[in-house]
């Protein structure tokens, strides 16, 4: 009976762990990548999940004429690294990190309001592990007025 | 049953598992949500698009944050008018969790408007405003006293001022996301979009031409950002307050309906000193006189509504 008890607890401690990953992943979203959209201000906004290698995610967003944006994905440093691609409505490829040296930020401006996909997804370890990597990734915007004004 | 019959070692077992348990329902809850996101095709995607997003991980649909919201109309040349605030003074009246959802967007919309417009001391105002609804809801420290501290010591600093407000943004963004409350902040969401339509559809005068105006191309973008809406609500439409706001903005749904938005294909050009690319393409749009008209009357209809 004490075994059934053990293993009660190591069920439920690992129950638990996605739990505590997702308080982790507000504030890493909070206190790491706000950071990285200076001089652009956060919109505020909290769009971030636990993904695993392989894995991968979409946002759909409407962007307006005359704005100009930060698209910053912000991964866990224990995440393999991260291909991302803005795509319009059609999925014609806008912006694909892969062309730009893995670069996790793109800036932009538009003439015309649009709604457009960012689509991410967690590369695979190069490393052979047992076990698969985990990480918060969180897709932030920046806005900026135009200096001009 | 008395608990004392248990060693601690069997007592702090059953105690984990019925945690466990417990926190295993809004888990299944999202997947089965996650599983509606695949199904439902309010948004104009074509099948390709829905078969993409059935194999992804996770899916978002963002609206415009209250911050957004103030710097596209700013953008656009909107004035700052008090006027078309919503009254402080009618926070006491707010005392459902809808009411207060949508009067937190509300009152974030307007701090936000006022920020950008070296308002401060209407941005504080609004800030303890957005508390009071916030406080309400049970969103703990996402605008506690030392944010409204910290605004008034940076009164003459517009960047740290919107650096707070997007701050207590994302504190109450996350809040929900984590306590599995997306309900709610989708009501939040949309209190402050409808905030800056309203904003914005009362700041041209009646007069006004519609066919050159930054500010009514924007209020005509929202068809776009329209569907993000109707997407997120009936996601949560299960939820009784989430159902009654869903009926408001189909009625504004048929309106936008009348407007007709035609795009080219979008060329992206990258400026290789300042690696900004811009995003070049035209856009085509059709509205009479006669549906703005009625945007207009549909927007205010359903602020009062929800200021009251």
């Amino acid at each position: 009976m004490k075994k059934v008890y053990q293993l009660l607890i190591i069920i439920a401690v690992f129950a638990f762990i996605p739990i505590a990953s997702q308080a982790q992943c507000k504030s890493f979203a909070k206190k790491i990548c706000k950071l990285e959209l200076a001089p652009y201000i956060h919109d505020g906004n909290y769009n971030a999940a636990i993904l695993t290698e392989g894995e991968d995610a979409e946002l759909y967003k409407t962007f307006y004429a005359g704005q100009n944006y930060r698209i910053y994905i912000c991964s866990s440093e224990s995440l393999p690294g991260i291909e991302f691609q803005v795509l319009d409505v059609k999925r014609n490829v806008l912006y694909d990190n892969r062309n730009n040296n893995g670069s996790k930020i793109w800036d932009f401006n538009l003439e015309s309001s649009q709604q457009l996909i960012v689509s991410l997804r967690v590369k695979n370890s190069e490393e052979e592990n047992e076990e698969l990597i985990s990480g918060c990734v969180a897709i932030m915007f920046g806005i900026k007025e135009n200096s001009e004004e | 049953m008395n608990l004392f019959r248990f060693k601690p070692m069997q007592f702090f077992a059953i105690v984990i598992a019925l945690l466990f348990v417990a926190s295993c329902t809004p888990d299944s809850k999202k997947e089965q949500q996650s599983d509606d996101i695949v199904t439902v095709d309010s948004l104009e995607l074509n099948e390709q698009i829905i078969k993409d997003v059935k194999t992804v991980k996770a899916v978002f649909y963002s609206l415009p944050s209250p911050l957004e919201t103030a710097m596209i109309l700013k953008q656009a040349g909107a004035e700052y008018n008090p006027e078309l605030l919503n009254s402080i003074d009618n926070t006491s009246k707010y005392l459902t969790n809808k009411k207060m959802a949508i009067n937190l967007g509300v009152y974030t919309t307007d701090l936000s408007y006022a920020s950008l417009f070296d308002q401060t001391q209407t941005t504080i105002n609004y800030m303890n405003a957005s508390k009071k609804m916030a406080e309400g809801l049970g969103i703990l420290n996402a605008i506690d006293e030392s944010i409204v501290e910290r605004l008034e010591a940076n009164v003459n600093n517009r960047d740290v001022i919107m650096d707070i407000i997007s701050e207590t943004i994302l504190n109450s963004s996350s809040f929900f996301e984590e306590n599995d409350r997306q309900a709610l902040s989708t009501i939040v969401l949309v209190g402050g979009w409808i905030e800056g339509l309203y904003i914005a559809t009362n700041l041209l005068d009646e007069n006004a031409n519609i066919q050159n105006s930054e500010l009514v191309n924007r209020i005509i973008d929202q068809k776009l950002t329209l569907e993000t809406v109707i997407k997120l609500l009936n996601e949560n439409k299960d939820n009784e307050d989430v159902a009654d706001v869903l009926v408001n903005i189909n009625e504004l749904r048929k309106i936008y309906n009348k407007i007709d938005i035609s795009t080219s294909k979008i060329v992206p050009v990258t400026d290789k000193e300042t690696n900004v690319t811009t995003l070049k393409s035209k856009t085509d749009v059709t509205m009479s006189p006669k549906t703005y008209k009625q945007l207009k009357e549909k927007v205010k209809v359903i602020r009062t509504n929800y200021t009251l």
